[in-house]
């Protein structure tokens, strides 16, 4: 929407004026949400409102007590050690397989492409709580079917870590998959062959010109998965036991149950990491976009 | 014609196709890992969880001999089944109750019929309490060989004494595996059980051989029939026995028929009671409730798109953090700020009642009345639409409406449908801007500068030129804020209380609190159809392939 022109009757102008303001106002119940959260939480009382005191911008209305309270409790220490422990795994698996798959597929001649990449990225179309129920259901017995009957294994998945980071992989993939591929897609192949043609073998190849060039979406692909396992709650309330209390997961308990100021604390904090990943992927975005010689949009 | 060689001699072709070949065999190595990893990971637990919604194969392992000699009774009888099916029923609840597995069947078949449950229960208990002792006195009173356990473990491995006794074998070897399983003893240092005996005595007295000879004319028959009618009547209840005998199948659709509000009844599918259905409003519900959603992400997202599609780059670049910033804010962060926000007590209810406290508020009122009689005659036209959709959606008339009849005091935000769709508008509004934003970027604004030199008003050339080249935006952004919502969980759990919520939220239920595994697998295998066969059109409108993230 370009500048109003000098000719514009008015009501041309009122519509391009009040235009702005709906668009305003849309803008407004998409952050304000977001943003009310951060004074609220540094009320100094127990409630879920603004309180007089704050309103006058009395320093006594205001502490950092809800804070205090999520780093001093175990309760809420041991659920950020948890997504700590999670969520980084998760992502080195769903990256490096991703990677892999996702050079593999953008070869010029793979077979059943279409029915792969369906598969691949089908964790993130199935609802979670289909998944959550499948992964429970499975991971609780998990079995090798066989034309002769099933062969049952001798562990089980549900309530143990590993579990948990598996089902989180899993979901992580098609985040990968889908930004590698995107960066693949204007990748020049007559740079590895020139590579070749210079006596490099297909590993320094990889390594030398195709990963720093394919870098910036892996990166991003792989924030992607970090935060889809970070902010994961609904497999992990069914796959998980109380050992594996994630921060979401605590998040969840609280909003359902006793609901205690901290958890806005907590969303402070959270909304402070994803601007900070916010600010990362457009960075690589840009980058990428640069060393791939795409005009930047 | 001549052949063309390559260097190495072969013909070109031959050598081509091998180079493709491998090519191929280098990419599917590549893709392979990632595959196996998907299919163990992911696929194999769905496939699981749509083999739980028909697998029935508890009643038949629990209850083997039973369900075996109920095919020669007549369910249509309005007559609980004779003796040997009670002999039968004997046999393997003593065995169940051993294996503690007589209360899950109890439970699982409480899901057809409420009171199964507690009469298995009791039953389990009572069971060991039956008269059969009487058969185990009078043969060890009779020969003090039946006293012995090695002596019955020589008898159990003749072959001719089992060729004479089949259904004392049968016992006796589901008896010793009992042995060695659930109590972890040595059948050889036990003396068989009072089931054994009642199945040797019946056999005895029906003229076969024993294997040490006796008199068993003074020893009186129990009935296992009245043994059991005493323990709970509704053994005698024909209805208990045809729910036994529907549900005795390995494989059943009686899942799928309680998803639908139907039931399996003798005649086949029968409809539940009007007071029971739930699921098929259920249902329903979440698919108004997704595309009142899905509407209101186009409404609010067009607009967006609209201007940062129009705008010169360094403005709508920043814009767009305001839009990626929810994106990327954690789903959980934004459900607390809309339960936050809504409450009773909460920031929004504190501003509307601040706001009619002004002179303002006050002034407006009687504008905004106005307003709201059109609405009213708009909402009297359309009477039988909304009537239609009041009994699915509860009832929830404009929000300002609500506040007016509200006497202007607090509003009831959330535990309904308005708190669903508000905060879950909100959570997938930047998943419809986004695809339309793709869409519009390519639509030249000349179009529309050319439209209007040729005559065209604003608005024609909006809706005749510009709109018709978004609207495959606007196919991708609501087919995935579709399938998104179809299937949410967390929001609709917080904010929604009971009459907001949707499929998903009934399937975490049946799994965590009602443990009726089978029906949330049903319910989910239904959903997840829907949701496939939207993914199926999205494929087709937008590809996979163009699934963008973060613009």
């Amino acid at each position: 929407m370009s500048a109003l022109p000098s000719y514009a009757t008015t009501g041309q102008r009122i519509w391009h004026y009040s235009f702005r303001v709906i668009c305003g106002l849309i803008f407004f119940f998409l952050i304000a949400p977001i943003v009310v959260i951060i004074p609220l939480s540094f009320n100094a009382e127990n409630f879920f409102t603004f309180t007089p005191e704050m309103l006058s911008l009395d320093p006594a209305g205001f502490s950092t007590k809800h804070y205090q309270d999520f780093f001093t409790s175990s309760d809420w220490q041991l659920a950020l050690r948890n997504s700590l422990k999670i969520a980084p795994v998760a992502t080195f698996l769903s990256v490096s397989l991703g990677t892999l798959a996702a050079i593999g597929l953008s070869q010029s001649h793979v077979p059943f492409r279409r029915s792969i990449m369906a598969i691949l990225i089908s964790p993130m179309i199935v609802p979670l709580i289909i998944s959550a129920t499948g992964m429970y259901f499975f991971y609780s017995n998990p079995y090798i079917p066989t034309p002769f009957g099933r062969i049952d294994l001798p562990f089980t998945l549900t309530g143990t870590y590993w579990g948990v980071v598996l089902a989180h992989a899993a979901l992580g993939i098609p985040f990968v998959i889908i930004t590698v591929t995107a960066t693949l897609v204007g990748f020049d192949q007559s740079l590895t062959r020139a590579a070749a043609n210079m006596g490099a073998n297909p590993v320094t190849t990889f390594f030398k010109v195709q990963m720093p060039l394919i870098l910036p979406g892996v990166v991003s692909g792989g924030l992607f998965a970090f935060i889809t396992s970070f902010d994961e709650v609904v497999v992990v309330l069914f796959v998980g036991s109380a050992g594996q209390k994630t921060l979401p997961w605590q998040m969840f308990t609280g909003l359902r149950e006793q609901i205690s100021p901290t958890i806005l604390a907590v969303a402070t904090i959270l909304i402070a990491v994803s601007v900070v990943l916010l600010i990362v992927v457009e960075v690589l975005r840009r980058r990428s976009e640069k060393l791939r010689g795409v005009s930047p949009t | 014609m001549t052949l063309v060689l390559a260097a190495d001699g072969r013909p070109l072709k031959a050598s081509l196709n091998r180079a493709l070949r491998r090519q191929k065999l280098r990419a599917l190595m590549l893709i392979a890992p990632l595959l196996i990893f998907i299919l163990v990971s992911f696929v194999m637990p769905i496939a699981d969880m749509l083999f739980r919604s028909v697998e029935n194969e508890i009643v038949v392992e629990t209850l083997p001999r039973t369900v075996a000699t109920l095919d020669g009774w007549d369910s249509d009888s309005g007559q609980a089944p004779d003796e040997d099916v009670f002999t039968a029923l004997y046999f393997d609840m003593v065995l169940a109750t051993e294996y503690k597995t007589h209360t899950r069947l109890g439970s699982r078949l409480n899901y057809e019929m409420t009171g199964i449950s507690s009469l298995f229960r009791k039953s389990g208990r009572g069971v060991g309490r039956f008269d059969t002792d009487t058969y185990t006195d009078a043969f060890q009173a009779a020969d003090p060989a039946y006293a012995d356990p090695a002596q019955w473990a020589a008898w159990m491995a003749d072959d001719t004494v089992r060729a004479a006794l089949p259904m004392t074998a049968n016992t006796y070897d589901a008896w010793a595996k009992m042995i060695i399983e659930a109590e972890e003893d040595v059948p050889v240092e036990e003396v068989p059980w009072d089931f054994v005996f009642t199945s040797l005595y019946l056999e005895v007295i029906e003229g076969a051989e024993p294997p040490v000879a006796l008199n068993l004319s003074g020893v009186p028959l129990v009935n296992l029939r009245d043994q059991f009618a005493d323990v709970d009547e509704d053994w005698l209840d024909p209805e208990v026995w045809q729910t036994i005998k529907i549900y005795s199948p390995e494989y059943t659709n009686g899942y799928f028929l309680n998803s639908v509000d139907r039931f399996k009844g003798v005649e086949g599918a029968e409809v539940r009671p009007e007071n029971e259905q739930i699921y098929i409003t259920l249902f329903i519900r979440t698919m108004i409730m997704s595309g009142s959603i899905m509407g209101m992400c186009v409404l609010l997202g067009y607009p967006i798109a609209w201007l940062l599609a129009n705008l010169p780059a360094r403005k709508a670049n920043l814009l767009m953090i305001l839009v990626l910033l929810p994106f990327w804010t954690s789903l959980l962060v934004r459900t607390s700020a809309w339960k936050v926000l809504l409450q009773q007590q909460g920031v929004i209810n504190d501003t509307l009642v601040w706001y009619h406290s002004t002179w303002f508020g006050q002034l407006l009122d009687p504008v905004f009345m106005g307003l709201l009689n059109i609405c009213y005659a708009f909402v009297n036209v359309i009477t039988w639409v909304w009537n239609v959709l009041n009994g699915i959606w509860g009832g929830t008339d404009g929000l300002y409406l609500d506040w007016a009849a509200a006497g202007f005091e607090r509003l009831a935000l959330i535990n309904n449908q308005t708190g669903t769709v508000i905060a879950m508008t909100h959570i997938l509004l930047p998943f419809m801007i986004l695809p339309l934003f793709s869409v519009m970027k390519t639509i030249p604004i000349s179009y529309l500068r050319a439209a209007k030199s040729l005559g065209a008003t604003n608005w024609t050339a909006f809706w005749r030129v510009y709109f018709p080249q978004s609207v495959p935006g606007i196919g991708a952004g609501c087919i995935l804020v579709f399938i998104l919502s179809i299937g949410y969980y967390i929001t609709p759990e917080l904010v929604g209380g009971t009459k907001g919520v949707f499929i998903s939220n009934r399937i975490a239920y049946h799994i965590s609190s009602s443990l009726n595994w089978g029906l949330a697998a049903a319910l989910g295998t239904i959903l997840l159809v829907i949701v496939m066969g939207l993914y199926w059109m999205y494929d087709k409108i937008v590809g996979i392939d163009n699934v963008k993230l973060g613009g």
